[in-house]
Order: structure tokens, then C-alpha cells, then sequence
């Protein structure tokens, strides 16, 4: 007993200086800080899913952490910081309002590089960020619902009125009447990003008010259950969701982050990073469409045709005529959002049954 | 043989202070046993986890910021669990505390001046203990249940909070986010380090602690606390009412984690949001027993489980052990803290069988 105690003692001890060699600082070091649990099975596993790659890619040269469940407040301060000050040379923080956090964080620590996802605040040289425009993949699942839906309405469960969410609602629309003009939809706003029991719940109110489609800017796969249980169909958000609902998921709007997040940590061993802010969509891959599935095959077809005219650059979703909600112009025929419209966005156009929270 | 425990006729006063230590020595070896389990090394765990947040001074600051709303909770606790009335809800007295010191800076936007401080912390103990009276006046007038009443109100304060900061108290220029606007410099609690994170909430928790020991310890008030906590028949004879001391108990309870409450409102994050509520309220019921319901030794105790709130996100940061891991060491010491405490009314004697069934 007591030789096999000793045993393990001393190979605890060899571990334990094995792993002080390891942490000298030949590596270089990825974290990420997480809104939701890595399984989430939505917006955060993807984000691990990235993590993930760049450890399948870059091999022993990189070390990676991440810290998941970090609230959207001020206790996000004390996580970023602490990241930045055990070594991490790269921090992404992966949720809209950890950018207050994340610049005093940045400020803080010159040498250290940050990259916030969907924020727009870069005060200091060592700040990125980076997005995708997710509103071509609802473009898209707008298209499908419309041909799909038997009530013409279709149910949107969105978490806080910021223009990236807006912008999914009114490319969900806009891609809708381009093929039924009357077509409807309705909003709910659960005020979270990742709340299952919550998320269930507007999917079931969604439901009772004779939505048969629904979509969601919320990270858990929820809505998908409930959808699937009450027989209708539901689209994935951020990561494929097929396994939670095989014949409900329509298709999927998935974000691909593994190329980003490769580049990035590349760059910084690399001495290359320099601050940016990014956009990226179907054509840089990191917009990517789940297989269409539960639907007929002419339907898919238009799909796949619409995903590509994106992909090429052939169709905007956000261009001309748009109507705003208020029944005023916003786009004349053919022409296109400036950019800045689109970043800002705070208004709906017409046929969003809602009215945007102020 | 079996083991039985024996009455003791006097308490031990050995075991008294032993039994917290037990408990911290068992909770270690229960901890390396999981990080095994989890295929870590037990050592670099415990050591990551319990030792090396106390070697830097940033992490030795952001103890200090996690002790101080637990310091102030547990106190008051102490007082309430002394006298034998059992107040579950100091979560629900912490978040209406926080919300009641908000009110004036958030109703009032923009006036800056040095009454406004005093008067917030004021506000936050007056809502605190008014929130606590609640389960006192039903307890003493009707009789019910206060380990009931106390923790249902939790839920609803929690609720109320939530509607307040969603909806009337919203920042309008917050994107839809919960949470009202920041606070003028005249409404937060200034820190004690330039560019630190600890504020004067942390001198206020040590000047209360000693003010409730000293009550507690050298008063009349403190022998009536005692007298009607370890017999409330002899505390009738010796004049003491119970039904006062109820009342007594939970206004000076509710008004110390009131004052908690509006100090991390205005000392950490600054505004009032919907993230206030991170269970303090009931890890500070574990304070309050690892600190022997004496104040001076929850100051101690406080120190202890903020240390493993940090050591917890370093876990995660540098082993890679989720978040759930720290939640299961703060049980696993509330459980042995518990446990051991049989050791000080009670002795363990082996008996043989053969006597005992005589």
C-alpha cells in the first residue's frame, strides 16, 4: 500500500514538472471566452469547433483555453484579464457585449492581441473585430419558408433588438416575399442569448399563434425540439442541428469560424497581426449552408440556386425596392444598402408583424 | 462493531474550531480525488486552484472584490441563524437591496453630489431589510414557515429585478441589452488601489463584522440572541421575546445583504443589470457556517470561498476543468463543514454488537 502510494506520488511529481517544461512560453496561446456551454450545440460550439481546428491545425506550436458561462457584464472583466495576464497571446471573446470588457482588457495589456466577435468598438491598436453576414443564409431560409409554409406566417425567436439581429429578421422577410409578397412574420423577444426553457417557450407561443416555420437568433437547439415534437419545421442557428430534429431541421445557417480563428492564431505566431475589422459571408466559407433537407426537391433547387447567386456576388438580399414598416422608402428598385446602413440597421421593412423594442 | 455517536453532555470546545479545518482537509482530499478522476494531477490542480491566486496581487485583489458581498451576507446570516430563525432568502435581500440603491441614480439621472453615496448604501439596507421583514411578520404573526416563505421570496425578487431592469429602468441607448444607465462618479463606491478593482465595499464588510461580533460577543442584545437561539423556552422566562427577536433577526440580516447588494451595484459593475443575481445569497450560507456564525470568522470564511470562485476560473483557465467543477467543491465544503459539526455535540465511540443488543 504504501509503495503504491509513493508511486503515485512521484509520478504525480513527474507530472507536475513535465507540465512546468510544457508551459515555457515556446507556444503560442489561443483563448476563447464563451457566452453559453460549449455544448450548446448552437452559436458556442462553434466557436469550440474553431478552437478546436486551430488545434487540429497548428499542431504542438499552439495551446488554446477557454472559459465558457462568462456573463455578459461586468463580471466578464475579471475572465478576460485574468486570460491576458496567464499568457494567452490571442483572446477572442465571442459574444456582442463583452466589447466594453474586451477594450478596457486591450488597453490594459498592449501586448496582448484581442478580437472581439460582432462588435464594432476598436479603441486601441490591438483590438480586432470580425463577423459574418449571417443575413444570406436568412435570405435564403426566408425563400424556403415562404414555399414551404402552409399559414404564410412564420415565427422568429430573436434575443436583444442589436442591428445584427435586425438584419436577420429583415433579410428572413425580404427573401420570403421574393417569392410569396403577403408573406408574414412574427417576432419574439426573449432578451437571451442562451435560455433553453425560455427559447422553448416562445417556440411554443410562436406555435399556439399559427406560425409553421420556425427560425431563431438564439443559441440553443430548443425551438428545434419543440418544433420537432409539434410537427412542424424549424431552420438550425449557427451550428447544423439535423440530430435535433432529423425531420424538422429544413437547413441550417451554420458559421464556419475554423478558417478565422487558423489565420489569426497564425498570424500572431507569425508577427504578422495587424488590426482589422472583418465581414465575412458565403463566399469566404464562413457562412455555410446545412444540406436542405425535409423539403421537395424543387424547393431545394431553388435553394442551392439562391445560396450560390450570393456566394458569386450575383444577388444582394438587401437590394431595392425596400419598403421600411413605416411604409417609407428605403431602397429604390435596384439599388443597394450602403454598407453603413446595414451595420447600423434599426428599423424593420414591411411585413415584419412587430414592433422593434427600443 | 459498529460506530455510534454519543451525545456529548457540553459541547467540545476542540472541535469547534477543529471541525472547520476537517472540513477544509477533507474538501482538499475529496478535490484531489477529482481531478484524478478527471485524469488532471491532483497536486498542479489543488495548487492552481487553492495556492497560486493568493501569490499575485491582481488575483489577491479580485478575492477581495468576490469576499466582500459574501462577508456582508454571511454576517447577517449569522445573526439570524444565532437567534434560530432560518433566512434562506438573503439572495432575494441582496437583489432588492441592489435595486432600492439603485433607484436614486437611476431615477434621478445626473445628480452629482457627495449626499448621493450615502444615501444609495442607505436606500440598499433599508430595501434589504425590508425585504427581509416580509418572512419575519409572517413568521411572528402567523406562524409559518420562514425557511419557506424566506426562499420563495427569492424567486420573486429575482423576477422583479429582472422586469425592472427590461423594462422601466432600461437604458434607452443600451441596444435592448437589461440594464439601466451607468452610474455619475458621485454613485460608485470608489476604489481603494488606483486602476484596481476592489472598492470600499471590503472596509465596510470588516468595520460591520466587527460591530455584529461585538454586538453578538460583549451585549445584552447578543446573550438574548444566544438564550432564545439554544432555548427560546428559557428565553421566555428570562423575559426575551421570540416574536421580536424574529424581527430583529431578518431586518438586521436583510439590511446587511442589502448593503451588499448596492455595493456591488455601485462599487463592481456600476449600474444595476440583470446579472447582479450570481447566487451570493446562498454561498454565503456556507460562509456563515464555515465561519462558525462568528462574524470575525466570516471574514476568514468569506476569503476562503472567494478564493474559490478565483482559483475556479484559474482551473479553467490553466487545466481546463470546467465551471461546474468549482460549484461542486463549494457543495462538497458546505457538506463536510456540516458534517463535521456533528463532532462538537456529538462523540464517535465504536461499540460491539454483542453489547449493544443488550
Amino acid at each position: 500500500m504504501k509503495k503504491t502510494l509513493f508511486a503515485l506520488a512521484a509520478s504525480c511529481a513527474v507530472m507536475l514538472s513535465g507540465q512546468a517544461l510544457a508551459d515555457s512560453h515556446a507556444k503560442t496561446k489561443a483563448c476563447f471566452i464563451y457566452i453559453g456551454p460549449t455544448g450548446d450545440f448552437g452559436w458556442t460550439y462553434q466557436h469550440d469547433q474553431g478552437r478546436l481546428a486551430v488545434e487540429a491545425e497548428l499542431g504542438d506550436k499552439v495551446e488554446t483555453a477557454y472559459l465558457e458561462n462568462v456573463p455578459e457584464s461586468a463580471e466578464a472583466q475579471r475572465p478576460i484579464e485574468a486570460f491576458a495576464r496567464s499568457g494567452c497571446n490571442i483572446i477572442f471573446t465571442t459574444s456582442f457585449n463583452y466589447m466594453d470588457p474586451t477594450n478596457k482588457a486591450a488597453k490594459k495589456h498592449p501586448k496582448v492581441k484581442f478580437e472581439h466577435a460582432t462588435g464594432f468598438k476598436r479603441e486601441s491598436a490591438n483590438i480586432s473585430t470580425y463577423s459574418s453576414k449571417f443575413y444570406q443564409g436568412r435570405y435564403v431560409q426566408g425563400q424556403i419558408a415562404a414555399k414551404l409554409s402552409k399559414t404564410g406566417v412564420a415565427g422568429y425567436i430573436a434575443s436583444f433588438p442589436i442591428p445584427e439581429v435586425v438584419r436577420g429578421i429583415n433579410a428572413f422577410i425580404l427573401g420570403a416575399q421574393s417569392v410569396n409578397p403577403d408573406f408574414k412574420l412574427k417576432v419574439v423577444w426573449v432578451s437571451t442569448w442562451f435560455d433553453p426553457p425560455k427559447e422553448a417557450d416562445a417556440a411554443k407561443a410562436l406555435i399556439d399563434q399559427g406560425v409553421d416555420i420556425i427560425t431563431q437568433h438564439t443559441d440553443s437547439t430548443a425551438a428545434m425540439q419543440v418544433a420537432s415534437e409539434r410537427g412542424i419545421k424549424a431552420f438550425g442557428q449557427a451550428s447544423d442541428m439535423i440530430k435535433f430534429g432529423p425531420n424538422t431541421q429544413l437547413t441550417a445557417i451554420i458559421d464556419d469560424w475554423a478558417p478565422y480563428y487558423v489565420e489569426r492564431v497564425k498570424a500572431v505566431m507569425e508577427g504578422t497581426w495587424e488590426q482589422q475589422d472583418v465581414w465575412h459571408g458565403m463566399a469566404d466559407g464562413n457562412v455555410v449552408m446545412a444540406p436542405y433537407t425535409n423539403m421537395p426537391d424543387d424547393v431545394a433547387a431553388m435553394a442551392t440556386k439562391t445560396a450560390a447567386a450570393i456566394k458569386d456576388g450575383s444577388l444582394e438580399p438587401f437590394t431595392g425596392p425596400v419598403t421600411k414598416q413605416d411604409g417609407s422608402e428605403w431602397l429604390k428598385d435596384g439599388e443597394k444598402s450602403d454598407i453603413g446602413t446595414l451595420l447600423g440597421m434599426n428599423f424593420y421593412v414591411k411585413g415584419v408583424d412587430d414592433k422593434l423594442p427600443q | 462493531m459498529r460506530i455510534e455517536l454519543q451525545k456529548r453532555p457540553d459541547i467540545s470546545k476542540l472541535y469547534s474550531i477543529l471541525s472547520p479545518l476537517i472540513a477544509l482537509a477533507l474538501m482538499v482530499v475529496a478535490g484531489a480525488i477529482m481531478f484524478i478522476l478527471l485524469g488532471k494531477n491532483p497536486f498542479h490542480g489543488l495548487y492552481v486552484y487553492f495556492i497560486e491566486p493568493l501569490t499575485d496581487p491582481w488575483s489577491r485583489e479580485q478575492i477581495l472584490v468576490k469576499a466582500t458581498p459574501l462577508t456582508l451576507i454571511a454576517i447577517g446570516l449569522a445573526v439570524c441563524f444565532r437567534s434560530g430563525n432560518w433566512n434562506i432568502g438573503a439572495e432575494g435581500q441582496y437583489l432588492i437591496g441592489g435595486m432600492f440603491g439603485a433607484m436614486i441614480p437611476v431615477l434621478f439621472h445626473g445628480w452629482e453630489s457627495p449626499l448621493l453615496l450615502p444615501l444609495m448604501l442607505i436606500m440598499g439596507m433599508a430595501g434589504g431589510a425590508l425585504y427581509g421583514f416580509i418572512p419575519a411578520i409572517l413568521k411572528s404573526r402567523f406562524g409559518t414557515n420562514e425557511i419557506l416563505t424566506s426562499l420563495m421570496l427569492v424567486y420573486v425578487a429575482q423576477q422583479f429585478v429582472d422586469w425592472v431592469v427590461r423594462g422601466p429602468w432600461r437604458d434607452p441607448q443600451g441596444m435592448g441589452f437589461p440594464g439601466t444607465k451607468s452610474f455619475n462618479d458621485s454613485g460608485l463606491l470608489p476604489k481603494i488601489f488606483e486602476f484596481g478593482d476592489a472598492h470600499y465595499g471590503a472596509v465596510i464588510a470588516v468595520i460591520a463584522a466587527v460591530a455584529l461580533w461585538f454586538m453578538l460577543s460583549k451585549t445584552l442584545k447578543g446573550f438574548e440572541i444566544a438564550v432564545l437561539g439554544q432555548s427560546p423556552r428559557a428565553g421566555r422566562f428570562a423575559g426575551f421575546s421570540a416574536k421580536q427577536m424574529t424581527l430583529f433577526a431578518f431586518l438586521i440580516s436583510g439590511a446587511m445583504a442589502g448593503l451588499a447588494g448596492i455595493g456591488e451595484v455601485s462599487g463592481t459593475v456600476g449600474k444595476l443589470d440583470d446579472k447582479l443575481s450570481l447566487g451570493y445569497g446562498f454561498a454565503a450560507i456556507i460562509v456563515a457556517f464555515l465561519g462558525r456564525l462568528n462574524p470575525l470568522g466570516i471574514v476568514a470564511a468569506g476569503l476562503v470561498l472567494a478564493l474559490s470562485y478565483i482559483g475556479g476560473e484559474a482551473a479553467q483557465i490553466s487545466i481546463g476543468v470546467s465551471d461546474r467543477a468549482t460549484r461542486v467543491f463549494q457543495g462538497l465544503l458546505l457538506f463536510f463543514v456540516l458534517a463535521c459539526d456533528t463532532l462538537i455535540h456529538y462523540r464517535v465511540v465504536l461499540v460491539s454488537s454483542v453489547k449493544a443488543r443488550m
